[in-house]
């Protein structure tokens, strides 16, 4: 299983690619909606990318509130 | 002069919400209502003109096919802002009846398209929610890119969905699903979809149409009569529990909780205002 780190550093790669973002622009504490300049609809896409990257499934509820990289890496963590 | 007009209106139509085309047997109708294809009036006025058309694209066609031109997805469903507005603009009265004249017609439609003789495909990509997902539900066939997400928000509004949704959830898949669909209100993924049975073929991403459309032109090779005949007998459609539901919806859009849900909706200015 990779660590919370691990499963951090993936979500900002797949982020940045799926967003055509430079990932050293990428850190764990920004909130992904304005770093990645994203809409719920496009956050949605990067839900989708991720669960299939992980192999898990987050329901919306529990991304509620959530906006930073590092929560989100916790809750995909905590699934694995 | 109206004879004239009538073989193009029915092989084609450019309208503001969809379009439709009949090209090698194969009607394909297109979504495109900016920002997202959301089911308002004018969606419905022209899903009942598809109604109406089809019938005499039936017979030239033996497939039809719903796609979205848009990138945000197939469909987000019923024209929230609208129904608030609308709902806004009149007394209670007159806007639960015209909230119930709305269903009762969309209704119709879906029905109309759910007994087509044709075999129905939607291929979806993107957002496929709510009314949206009851579109895609009255097709034969769900194909996705893997872009799709697919979900019934209605809870989050004190509703259920409104267009025939539960009654063809409970005719498509395990009751344990339509309740982890509807009672968590949470969104598939289209891996999810096709695990559980709603989607029949995950493609990449932007493959969907095209994937339809090579379906449609295998499907072109069967006879019509003996598809039609598999699909009545597959796809029974469940008239009492779909009137069941526009009765319960009414019910549910009388407490004042519908419309302060809605209220609270429209004016989000959150980054997920499909969150309550």
């Amino acid at each position: 299983m990779p660590t919370s780190e691990q499963t951090l550093d993936e979500i900002l790669n797949l982020a940045a690619t799926q967003f055509k973002v430079p990932r050293e622009k990428l850190s764990p504490d920004d909130d992904f909606f304005k770093t990645l300049r994203i809409d719920s609809l496009q956050a949605l896409s990067l839900l989708t990318r991720l669960e299939q990257h992980f192999n898990v499934e987050l329901p919306d509820y529990e991304l509620q509130g959530v906006s930073d990289f590092r929560t989100l890496a916790d809750r995909i963590q905590a699934r694995l | 002069m109206e004879r004239a007009l009538r073989p193009r209106l029915m092989q084609e139509f450019r309208g503001k919400a969809l379009s439709w085309e009949l090209s090698n047997g194969v009607i394909e109708v297109a979504l495109h209502r900016e920002p997202c294809n959301e089911i308002g009036a004018q969606s419905l006025d022209e899903l009942e003109h598809l109604a109406v058309a089809l019938p005499a694209l039936e017979q030239n066609a033996h497939a039809l096919i719903f796609h979205s031109k848009l990138n945000c997805g197939f469909s987000a469903g019923g024209d929230l802002r609208e129904l608030y507005r609308g709902m806004q603009s009149m007394e209670r009265q007159a806007a639960l009846a015209g909230i119930r004249d709305f269903h009762q017609r969309i209704h119709h439609v879906m029905n109309a398209l759910d007994a087509s003789p044709l075999t129905t495909i939607a291929a979806v990509h993107g957002i496929v929610f709510g009314g949206g997902l009851e579109l895609a539900l009255v097709c034969d066939l769900i194909m996705a890119d893997k872009t799709a997400r697919f979900c019934f928000p209605e809870l989050r509004l004190g509703l259920i969905p409104g267009f025939g949704g539960i009654p063809r959830l409970k005719r498509d898949l395990g009751n344990g699903v339509v309740r982890d669909l509807i009672l968590t209100g949470r969104s598939f993924n289209p891996t999810k979809a096709q695990q559980v049975g709603l989607v029949s073929q995950v493609v990449a991403e932007g493959e969907a149409l095209r994937v339809a459309r090579g379906t449609a032109a295998q499907l072109g090779k069967f006879n019509r009569a003996t598809a039609a005949a598999a699909k009545r007998f597959t796809k029974p459609i469940p008239y009492d529990e779909l009137r069941q539901e526009i009765e319960i919806v009414c019910e549910l859009y009388a407490s004042p909780a519908v419309e302060a849900a809605l209220k609270k909706f429209v004016e989000s200015t959150d980054a997920q205002p499909y969150l309550p």
